[in-house]
């Protein structure tokens, strides 16, 4: 791995156009597998996220997807500190989060925010609205008084589409997507510049994930947001992001452009899942080529050698075993990581 | 073809403590013989009621089917007494279901569960079901299938345990499946695998499907045929290609608009349905949709419109299905900026 940082590794075009916020240098988070009952030992590692590099510039929403136990979760989580990660380092706005202590961190997590997938599960069911939108307000000491508090948690239920008379009811008598919208208030209490959606939308009906999506949207463009978007929809993901992350099995597999990567998919792995995705037009999906991918997704506990992706890979060739491709700019802007795609050049 | 399974007026009901929920009310349709039919809607619109209530596996209480006729092979067979309707589930008709994790049985090695099925309605020995259970592991594309039937369900993977269930769907040469959300709980890859599969299977044994999904993507695909329901009934009828190219209803085309498409150029703002599906313990008087409906007149809020012809196979429900005509397509997913590229412009069904 090249120890260059992940601003001057994916391309001089990304310091130029914009100033980056958050910067990820060789993520690792690996989780140990114990045996014992008594005195545990480690006996092998889960190699959640192996080695990812990757940034996110002020005010643009990063896409990243990947199947279920990619590693995508883990990094949302690994940068909000929710995890520590094994190694690699973590850079928000030049200070690095892997070296702060919990007070610290604490202030950081003011310009940092998450919202999570599932909207039944990730509110408190005895806290009424009004007091799960101002909880942060409280901890993070943002209002001087009832009065004050009272009116924030107004305005940002009106910020969400809801109105603030509904800051007395409990989460149960709201539907999945005005729940996902009290998740999305809670998130902007604290006016964070940076939150990290993980699956926001998965868990709501197609006709519901489009209010939240323009949501979303409308609040990055009103509080000059910045996110993390994290998702297994490929169509959500280019829909709301400037540029997209393609992982597998704990690596980066390609980073690029929005249209890019879906019009000119390079490395094998992106351009199998996006045939995979039936588009709801039966004479346009009939044109489309569709690979279809063999086998399933290995264990991240015992991951191929070489390119993770080999075993399933109709690219593949000896070398695929033996080498770890790492991602390098092959087209302008384009970021792969196949050795055998043209434009790689010698590993 | 010949007709398969004649479902009329339908309706079943749930009585809870909060009032009498009309989870199906009143369809209205028929499948024919080895077609794929797709179930379209959202969470709570009845799909999955109206399915296990063809296969009367609907708890009671509090459920009831309260009405209607389900024919199958001109059998009514909500008539049937219990013994009669178990030997028609599993043998003529079989239900995939969503999540293969919880309807297996854990302790139960896969020759147990598989050969359970056979011995019943076949009437095979423990040796013979032992046999086909291998043939049919080996069928629906599990490798190694000596070992693997003696290893519990909790050895395979999401999409091999649906694999799984496939080939206990398979096992007594149905006329008819059931799919209830089949691939929900899977990944794309996987998906497109398992959707394959049932695919060339249903086609190699003329088996009738009805797969049950919300995801418009999926139906597009593998469907012949597509119901759309909403609020516990049918709102639009048609083929596939009706369906996608010349939706006649305002919810069909809102779902069609709402939805980010992965072969268009991307559109700066999506066009979601605005409001929630109605609670089906009161299902407003009129048209169900109204509420969240653009197109709606007062009509709409007196009269429940009935399924009327558009075309020839394509019903929709609506009073307006005749304004919302072309100008309705225009405006469908196809977006408003991509007509220069030439094949915006709908293919006649």
């Amino acid at each position: 791995m090249t120890t260059m940082p992940a601003s001057q590794a994916q391309g001089q075009a990304g310091t130029a156009s914009g100033d980056i916020l958050l910067e990820v240098n060789n993520l690792k988070m690996y989780f140990p597998v114990t045996s014992g009952l008594i005195f545990q030992r480690a006996t092998g590692y889960v190699k959640a996220v192996d080695g990812i590099s990757f940034f996110v510039r002020r005010g643009e929403t990063l896409g990243l997807v990947g199947e279920s136990g990619c590693g995508k979760t883990t990094t949302g989580r690994c940068i909000l500190q929710l995890y520590k990660p094994t190694s690699g380092s973590i850079k928000f706005e030049g200070t690095e989060l892997t070296s702060l202590n919990t007070n610290q961190m604490r202030t950081m997590r003011r310009k940092m925010q998450v919202i999570f997938q599932d909207p039944y599960s990730s509110l408190n069911p005895r806290m009424t609205t009004g007091n799960i939108i101002g909880e942060p307000l409280i901890v993070h000491n943002m209002v001087s008084n009832k009065e004050e508090y009272k009116e924030r948690v107004g305005e940002l239920l009106r910020h969400v589409g809801l109105n603030p008379y509904m800051a007395d009811r409990f989460p149960h008598e709201f539907s999945g997507g005005q729940r996902q919208r009290i998740g999305v208030a809670r998130a902007l209490s604290v006016n964070p510049e940076f939150i990290v959606a993980d699956e926001p939308v998965s868990a709501l009906d197609v006709s519901i994930q489009a209010q939240i999506i323009n949501l979303m949207e409308e609040l990055q463009e009103k509080f000059s947001l910045t996110y993390l978007f994290i998702a297994h929809d490929l169509a959500v993901v280019r829909h709301i992001s400037d540029r997209v992350g393609v992982m597998y099995l704990g690596r980066l597999m390609e980073v690029s452009d929005r249209n890019e990567i879906y019009i000119n998919p390079i490395h094998p792995y992106t351009k199998a899942l996006l045939s995979a995705v039936p588009i709801p037009d039966p004479i346009a999906d009939a044109q489309r080529e569709r690979i279809l991918m063999t086998g399933e997704v290995p264990s991240p506990l015992n991951p191929p050698s070489g390119c993770v992706f080999h075993p399933r890979c109709p690219l593949a060739t000896e070398k695929c075993s033996q080498v770890v491709p790492q991602l390098r700019e092959v087209e302008n802007n384009h970021w792969a990581a196949c050795i055998n795609v043209p434009g790689y050049g010698e590993t | 073809m010949a007709t398969l399974l004649e479902v009329k007026d339908l309706r079943t009901q749930f009585f809870t403590f909060s009032g009498v929920v009309k989870a199906v009310d009143g369809i209205t349709y028929e499948v024919e013989e080895g077609e794929t039919l797709g179930l379209v809607g959202e969470s709570g619109c009845g799909k999955s009621v109206s399915a296990l209530s063809l296969m009367r596996l609907i708890p009671d209480p509090p459920g009831k089917i309260v009405g209607g006729e389900v024919l199958f092979e001109g059998e009514d067979i909500l008539r049937l007494d219990m013994d009669d309707m178990r030997r028609i589930r599993g043998a003529k008709m079989a239900m995939v279901f969503q999540e293969p994790m919880t309807s297996l049985n854990p302790v139960l090695t896969l020759e147990r569960q598989l050969s359970e099925t056979l011995q019943l309605h076949k009437g095979m020995t423990r040796e013979q079901g032992r046999k086909e259970a291998v043939n049919l592991l080996a069928r629906v594309g599990i490798p190694d299938p000596e070992r693997r039937v003696r290893q519990y369900p909790h050895q395979f993977s999401g999409g091999m345990r649906q694999r799984v269930m496939i080939a206990m769907a398979l096992s007594c040469n149905p006329k008819l499946i059931i799919a209830d959300e089949p691939t929900t709980a899977l990944d794309v890859t996987i998906q497109a695998q398992i959707l394959e599969l049932m695919k060339s299977l249903t086609r190699e044994f003329g088996v009738a499907l009805i797969v049950i999904t919300h995801n418009l993507g999926v139906v597009a695909r593998y469907a012949d045929r597509v119901n759309i329901m909403y609020a516990g009934k049918i709102i639009e009828r048609g083929t596939a290609r009706q369906i996608y190219s010349n939706p006649r209803h305002p919810y069909t085309v809102g779902l069609l608009k709402s939805v980010p498409r992965l072969d268009q150029p991307r559109r700066a703002k999506l066009d979601p349905i605005e409001g929630q599906p109605p609670d089906l313990v009161n299902v407003p008087l009129g048209c169900a949709f109204r509420a969240r409906c653009r197109w709606a007149v007062d009509k709409c809020a007196t009269d429940t419109p009935p399924l009327m012809s558009v075309e020839d196979g394509h019903w929709s429900a609506c009073w307006r299905t005749e304004d919302l005509g072309t100008s309705a397509l225009d405006v469908n997913a196809r977006g408003p900026a991509t007509s220069a590229n030439g094949n915006a412009s709908a293919p006649a069904s």
